[in-house]
């Protein structure tokens, strides 16, 4: 399998505080990557080292080596805007744009790529099909996107990170807040979506990384107790503390 | 039951001094505009607006001369003051949110936004009065445009931090520039908020008196350039009513019955749109 990113003796730090202890995880390409573990465990922080979110805030820095494509992205020299453009990412909480529908998407495509009216109206389209949005909003493309239920958010922003074509998508808890049905949407999108990104996915719900990875990397105090195949993990885990994880024994 | 019954005692007692104290405030206020209305408004007429100011002796005139030298002020002073707020005001709130030198900044705007204006008058004196060697509409500006800035710079601080840092992140994870964040996606958010505070600053100058007098100082005749003293309502009234003259004694009521009327109109606008927008 190829790996699209490797995570390699990654060490994270909030100020003097170590958060990840050398963590080693692949991301292979069209695969889904789940992180779970109790919070705290540093699996949101490890997203977050993925497009280099971390570089908004003083005082943090990342050691090691996450190699995207063979590249280091942790090297100084690497454009951030470029490389979050190909590593995009959808969050816990929705986050439209205070502006239209229509705009929530548009804006980021205009940034990167040069579009007729047309273009644009088609890229649009096909970035709120892709996150199967587009039947629900098509009569009110000029509507707030903050108008719209936290589901459908949630896709826009889904349709919105999709539209600049990335390569990975990450996804930073992205039903937590949302209720049973629209995370069974979400769940079916990550499913399609994976065809043609990579995915890594962070989540509180168990049955969640089951339902939608392959692979699993169960993190606990900074460190990553282990990675396998989702299914060997939830069967068959070789550690205690996965085992006791998953089997609702702590966190 | 006598400990209930001193409870509520106490707190019947509580309640009407509370009630007391807010009821002599506001009475300030009523009394205020009742005896602005009550002098200013039999001579509120058109010529008010179309006649210059009159000299002593003479009756009728008007405040035409005062009431542009104040709109023409007060438009240049926001006009320069504002720009330079919202700029600093976003430095602030985005570009130094976790620089060192950023509370020191917020610091000395605060002291600035409670500087006596008569300060910053004699500053502008001395700077732009004294080297051109005449009073002039433009000093009166600058001098404006000094008061204007801190306001302004504190509201677009305030309500760029209420701007939630995951709309932040949101953007930057699409890989926008830190510009296009903030431009297309913090100002939109906090545009009403921003909006609020420059016309809390208009409010705050139209009225000012002291930063004029040793700057735009006061014209009896109609003037609309930049480089000449120009009247003002503020100073207009000042010197008015402090005259024996019947009419001019009237007049400064009306004008100041007019002052009084717009810093409301503003204030009242402004919290119309600060109150929709704490409502979406």
């Amino acid at each position: 399998m190829n790996e699209k990113i490797s995570i390699r003796d990654l060490k994270f730090f909030y100020g003097n505080a170590l958060a990840l202890k050398g963590i080693n995880i692949p991301l292979y390409a069209n695969k889904v990557t789940a992180f779970i573990g109790p919070s705290g465990c540093g699996k949101s922080t490890l997203l977050r080292v993925l497009n280099r979110m971390y570089d908004l805030y003083p005082n943090q820095h990342a050691e090691g080596q996450v190699l995207f494509d063979g590249r280091n992205i942790l090297d100084p020299s690497v454009d951030l805007n470029l490389l979050r453009a190909r590593i995009g990412m959808v969050f816990q909480k929705p986050t439209p744009f205070p502006m239209t529908i229509y705009d929530n998407i548009a804006f980021g495509l205009k940034l990167y790529e040069t579009l007729s009216k047309s273009e644009l109206d088609g890229r649009v389209e096909d970035a709120l099909k892709r996150a199967a949005l587009w039947t629900e909003v098509k009569d009110k493309l000029n509507a707030n996107g903050l108008s719209l239920s936290g589901g459908q958010q949630q896709r826009l922003c889904i349709a919105r990170t999709v539209a600049i074509k990335p390569e990975v998508i990450l996804f930073d808890e992205p039903c937590s807040a949302l209720d049973p049905i629209s995370t069974a949407k979400i769940e079916e999108l990550i499913d399609e979506l994976k065809h043609d990104y990579t995915i890594a996915i962070v989540t509180h719900n168990m049955q969640q990384a089951a339902r939608v990875s392959e692979h699993t990397a169960f993190m606990y105090l900074g460190e990553l107790v282990e990675f396998d195949e989702t299914s060997k993990i939830f069967t068959a885990p070789r550690d205690s503390r996965t085992q006791d994880y998953i089997t609702g024994r702590f966190g | 039951m006598s400990l209930y019954e001193s409870r509520r005692r106490s707190n019947l007692t509580a309640m009407t001094l509370c009630l007391l104290a807010t009821t002599i405030g506001i009475l300030w206020l009523f009394l205020i505009l009742f005896s602005l209305l009550m002098n200013g408004l039999p001579h509120l007429s058109l010529e008010v607006f179309t006649e210059m100011t009159p000299p002593p002796g003479e009756t009728g005139g008007g405040l035409l001369n005062s009431i542009f030298g104040t709109l023409m002020m007060t438009v240049l002073g926001v006009g320069i003051g504002a720009p330079i707020g919202i700029l600093a005001g976003t430095y602030l709130a985005e570009y130094g949110r976790y620089s060192k030198t950023t509370p020191t900044i917020r610091f000395i705007n605060d002291i600035l936004l409670s500087a006596p204006s008569i300060i910053i008058g004699l500053f502008i004196y001395g700077i732009v009065v004294v080297p051109m060697r005449n009073f002039s509409a433009l000093a009166g500006a600058l001098a404006l445009a000094v008061i204007v800035i801190p306001v302004v710079v504190r509201t677009t601080e305030d309500m760029l931090l209420l701007v939630p840092n995951t709309l932040r992140e949101a953007a930057s994870a699409m890989g926008l520039p830190r510009a296009h964040v903030v431009w297309h996606v913090a100002y939109r958010a906090a545009r009403t908020g921003i909006l609020t505070g420059v016309l809390l600053g208009v409010a705050r100058i139209a009225g000012e008196t002291a930063p004029l007098l040793f700057t735009a100082f006061s014209n009896n005749f109609w003037s609309a350039s930049l480089m000449k003293p120009i009247a003002s309502l503020p100073t207009t009234i000042n010197s008015f009513i402090n005259t024996p003259d019947a009419n001019m004694k009237q007049l400064a009521w009306t004008g100041a019955l007019i002052v009084t009327l717009a810093v409301l109109g503003l204030n009242i606008v402004a919290r119309i749109l600060g109150g929709t927008k704490k409502q979406s």
